[in-house]
């Protein structure tokens, strides 16, 4: 086509261009934008559909009180030595629920007559109390007891330690982990194998966590009992070293991010006057970039505390207030993975499930909202 | 010791080439730089001006592909035996184009070289740091901030914290890079008085793309062009016209470039 041509067909416009007309490229730039717009609100959507949901089925086990004669009622009337004649009558209300007190004494004259209620409503009614979140319980209570025929009880105090334990030395593990191979990475790899080994950093991070929990089974478990000589190999250490292996990818990604956005001349100054290399990046690189490492630090963290399966399969899963890196322990979100499957729905243990969940999505939200307020920090600084 | 009629040499720079791959940024130079003068390298861009800093400091060995010929010597010492390389740049000082505040306080920007260097005591440090602002023209402006960034303050005096920077290594030899491009006309002038004064405790090699700044401070000039030293001598000389190419005469007088 001659340059004349060219500029006629541009001029003109091709068919379908004239001011009135709506043609394909119209309609695909609405198709795309509504398309777009769908994507960016479906985050908000999802957080909050999420955060009802949780809430809807959690919150009200922590507000709820009742009256329900349990098994526990019925034991410790037995050994107030309540008559055992109005006892075996009133096993009858075993398992009934009444929302307050009012209705328990109309379904006690119902079942014990009224004169025998009246003599004994006061005893009933405090041993039939039902409560089951307690906060001083929930949280300083070690007995995760879901399941008891006798009392149910719900006491989280263990599962978080566990939690925390575990998080805390997958820490350990992988700042320096991560740090160091990020400050490797960005500062001394040069070349190709700076590329090969931020690949093969990106491709760590997206190894499936159930793969790592099974290293943590087959491999961690037996090396641990051989080389500590305990009893167990699926403990705080186990599953500690398995988290920190998986978090450091990730963290050594986003510190090494923000190494890069330390500008060079900052380093070619420092450089100037003499400073080593090592000089350089203490001194100068890593006070620049502080902001950025402490957000790499604080989504591992996050990463950490909400990861399941790894932790289900590597830590023993038994509940316990650990006393050394080599005891057993059980995680929060292991809990809810494990239980979650065999409650009923609308129970008080698959409730209390759930309110864990309400505690998990308050902290995490917490640190990755941290995380973020800092990264923000970041781009201001 | 200035004015003598033999002055002593403080670099002196033999048959240098410097090339990046195969594009050749500096051909055969050889110059000498006297102590306690200030050395004007003047020339257009792209004549090797900062390229020539960038070896006399050994900043070249952390830039890929710059391959460096020649031979230079500092303080009577050929730049090949100076083993350790953070040595002889804490003798260099040196002031790059753009104010580089390192992202710390204004006080460590200071303090952060005789720390290097082993400096521990703090008192030591403030009578340091105070010096050096002091010398560089910015003392009055922060001394009641010295805590906040140094990256925070504005380009013209980020650009004197980094010559108190540069003094605060107190070096022999202070290389400046067309300081004034990021820098106003005011503070242009109050860190050219800086610099007169300077000279007398250290050599001076100022690169520069402002002629007349060259005419101002510099005792002697040298004219890079196209990677060639095209001319050197007294700055008096060559600005009175009595230059030995034409090129020089030319680019003085602002016929090109």
């Amino acid at each position: 086509m001659s340059n004349e041509r060219i500029l006629k067909t541009t001029r003109q416009g091709k068919p379908g261009q004239g001011a009135g007309d709506r043609n394909l490229d119209w309609y695909i730039d609405k198709a795309v934008q509504v398309l777009v717009l769908i994507a960016g609100i479906s985050a908000i959507v999802f957080i909050i559909g999420i955060f009802t949901f949780i809430t809807k089925e959690g919150i009200s086990f922590i507000f709820e009180s009742s009256y329900r004669i349990s098994a526990y009622t019925i034991g410790t009337l037995e050994e107030k030595e309540f008559p055992e004649e109005l006892l075996e009558e009133l096993e009858i209300l075993e398992g009934e629920t009444y929302v307050d007190a009012a209705e328990l004494i109309i379904a006690m004259e119902e079942t014990i007559g009224k004169e025998a209620t009246d003599q004994y409503k006061g005893l009933i009614i405090e041993h039939s109390v039902h409560e089951p979140f307690k906060v001083m319980d929930f949280f300083f209570s070690t007995r995760w007891k879901p399941t008891s025929e006798w009392k149910p009880t719900y006491g989280a105090f263990a599962l978080i330690i566990g939690t925390a334990s575990v998080t805390g030395l997958a820490m350990i593990v992988a700042i320096p982990f991560s740090l160091g191979a990020a400050i490797y990475i960005g500062e001394f790899a040069t070349g190709k194998t700076r590329e090969a080994l931020k690949v093969l950093v990106e491709m760590l991070a997206a190894i499936p966590s159930v793969v790592w929990g099974f290293i943590g089974l087959s491999i961690m478990n037996p090396l641990i009992i051989k080389a500590f000589d305990v009893p167990i190999g699926l403990n705080v250490l186990n599953a500690g070293v398995i988290l920190g292996l998986m978090a450091a990818p990730i963290m050594a990604t986003i510190a090494e991010d923000a190494l890069k956005a330390v500008p060079d001349r900052y380093r070619e100054a420092a450089e100037a006057m003499g400073a080593t290399r090592w000089q350089v990046i203490f001194k100068v690189v890593l006070p620049a970039a502080k902001k950025g490492l402490l957000a790499a630090i604080l989504l591992g963290l996050g990463r950490g505390f909400g990861e399941t399966m790894a932790v289900l399969m590597a830590t023993g899963h038994a509940i316990n207030l650990p006393t050394s890196i080599f005891d057993s322990v059980r995680a929060l979100t292991a809990t809810i993975a494990a239980e979650l499957g065999e409650t009923a729905v609308g129970s008080d243990h698959y409730r209390a499930l759930f309110t864990l969940g309400i505690f998990l999505f308050v902290v995490t939200f917490v640190i990755n909202l941290t995380a973020d307020l800092v990264v923000r920090g970041v781009k201001k600084g | 010791m200035v004015n003598t009629n033999k002055p002593s040499v403080k670099l002196k720079v033999s048959n240098l080439s410097i090339n990046y791959g195969e594009a050749s940024a500096l051909r055969d130079v050889n110059l000498d730089v006297y102590e306690n003068e200030i050395f004007g390298i003047i020339g257009p861009a792209n004549s090797g001006k900062t390229s020539f800093l960038k070896t006399i400091n050994r900043m070249d060995i952390f830039t890929p592909g710059m391959k460096v010929v020649g031979d230079i010597i500092f303080n009577g010492t050929s730049l090949d035996q100076w083993r350790n390389v953070y040595a002889l740049r804490s003798r260099i000082g040196v002031v790059f184009p753009l104010p580089v505040g390192l992202p710390l306080t204004i006080y460590e920007n200071v303090a952060l070289a005789p720390r290097l260097a082993g400096v521990k005591n703090r008192t030591e440090l403030d009578i340091i740091v105070e010096r050096c602002l002091t010398r560089a023209a910015l003392w009055d402006e922060v001394k009641d901030r010295l805590d906040s960034l140094g990256s925070m303050l504005s380009g013209g005096q980020q650009q004197r914290l980094t010559i108190a920077r540069a003094l605060s290594q107190e070096p022999d030899l202070l290389m400046l890079d067309e300081f004034s491009i990021a820098v106003d006309p005011v503070t242009t002038m109050r860190i050219e008085d800086v610099l007169k004064e300077l000279k007398h405790e250290m050599t001076i090699i100022l690169v520069t793309n402002l002629v007349q700044q060259a005419y101002r401070l510099a005792d002697r000039t040298a004219f890079f062009l196209m990677g060639d030293c095209v001319e050197m001598g007294n700055t008096e000389d060559l600005f009175s016209g009595n230059v030995q190419d034409e090129r020089t005469r030319d680019y003085i007088e602002g016929r090109f470039g």
